[in-house]
């Protein structure tokens, strides 16, 4: 039976090295790569015939696009609408990479943590510098409720602080630990069909719930990773 | 597994950069204006049409009016109409009435004279009768002729008393 971590490995497809760092071009980058053009593709190609009754692409690619839309004004508000294209690249770069995933024979970039951690540290500071761009010294009340009083600064200030600051790491850990996780289930269910032979219709049939469960999953994690970067974006404009 | 593996950490965090960075550029100058403009578009016509119908709308409205004015108005000038008929006829056949009735009253009126002048005549004719046969009657029975004054006091006081 393969190895089911076997699938998140990364080969280096064409070896770079610039000041002693590795940039290699792997098959992480490739998918990154493939998953830009796609899409691209899709969501240009898809409007090209500016139809004013959508077919069925660019009813997709307008869904897409309200739904992020929306998500924005309802949970950011009106001057969240300068980030609609961070947000909508965002979204779209975990959405098509958890799809593309789902192919066979294809390499998950979601899957690894590096990766959901650069995107997630991204959101991040971003936040955190629009924050004390707008309030200055004040955005550190965040740490500190209003009208709490003030003894329990003692406790508070501590959680708040650490609740904050663990955010990154709860967006990068839900999304890779899902991907993975899923991903693995999968390789393991279909290691089982082959070696059960006969009986392995059983997990075959299994396989089968799992899979369709799995793409719920990445459209459910790429809108999860969203809609949390919009919440954090919406406490740095708003406080709380 | 190969996730917790630091040897392509920073080649994957480059390549992350690189590609997000791409996809970015590309999906708000490219994509995003499109299928914005897409929506625009498409919100545009809908209001349109939204505002045309509203317009007919509003046309067919003043139509209505319009009509019912006119409408009220030829009802109107009917009723003024109708009205004035009625009373030039009421005036019409009064003044005919009236003519006929001075006719009429003309009329008896002559009647009534060409009545009293027969009456008179006749009144005159009874006297003489009177007299010739007060004349005969005496003159066959006394056999004595009266004079034509004495007869005619006598017919006039018969007259008289008879009256």
């Amino acid at each position: 039976m393969a190895n089911p971590v076997e699938q998140f490995k990364i080969q280096p497809l064409v070896p770079i090295e610039i000041g002693g760092t590795n940039l290699s071009f792997t098959n992480s980058a490739l998918w990154m790569v493939i998953a830009v053009v796609v899409a691209t593709a899709f969501l240009t190609l898809s409007v090209r015939s500016r139809a004013l009754v959508p077919g069925r692409w660019q009813s997709m690619a307008e869904i897409l696009y309200e739904f992020v839309a929306n998500m924005i004004r309802d949970n950011v508000g009106t001057e969240g609408r300068k980030y609609f294209p961070f947000i909508f690249t965002l979204f779209m770069f975990v959405l098509v990479g958890n799809l593309l995933g789902m192919v066979p024979y294809t390499f998950t970039y979601t899957s690894h943590i590096i990766v959901t951690f650069g995107l997630a540290i991204v959101v991040f500071i971003g936040v955190t510098i629009i924050g004390f761009a707008r309030h200055g010294t004040h955005y550190l009340r965040m740490f500190f409720p209003h009208g709490a009083p003030l003894a329990t600064a003692i406790i508070l200030v501590p959680i708040e602080l650490i609740s904050y600051c663990s955010r990154p790491f709860s967006l990068a850990i839900r999304l890779f630990a899902n991907m993975t996780v899923g991903h693995i289930i999968l390789k393991v269910m279909a290691g089982f069909v082959v070696a059960l032979g006969v009986f392995g219709i059983v997990p075959m049939a299994f396989l089968g719930g799992v899979t369709i469960l799995e793409f719920g999953i990445a459209v459910l994690q790429a809108y999860v990773f969203t809609i949390l970067s919009c919440i954090y974006l919406h406490d740095a404009i708003h406080m709380h | 597994m190969p996730q917790f593996d630091p040897t392509f950490y920073t080649t994957q965090l480059f390549w992350l950069f690189v590609t997000f960075v791409v996809l970015y550029l590309l999906l708000s100058t490219l994509a995003m204006p499109k299928i914005g403009a897409v929506l625009e578009e498409r919100q545009r016509k809908i209001d349109d049409n939204l505002d045309k119908a509203a317009q007919l709308k509003a046309e067919a409205e003043q139509a209505i009016a319009l009509y019912e004015k006119a409408l009220a108005e030829s009802r109107a000038q009917a009723q003024t109409l109708l009205r004035e008929a009625a009373e030039a006829m009421a005036r019409q056949s009064e003044e005919r009435q009236k003519q006929l009735n001075d006719r009429l009253s003309q009329q008896v009126k002559a009647g009534e004279a060409r009545i009293g002048a027969a009456k008179d005549e006749a009144l005159g004719h009874v006297r003489d009768v009177a007299a010739e046969a007060a004349r005969s009657i005496t003159a066959k029975l006394t056999g004595a002729t009266l004079d034509d004054a004495r007869i005619a006091a006598a017919v006039a006081a018969a007259l008289e008393e008879g009256r």
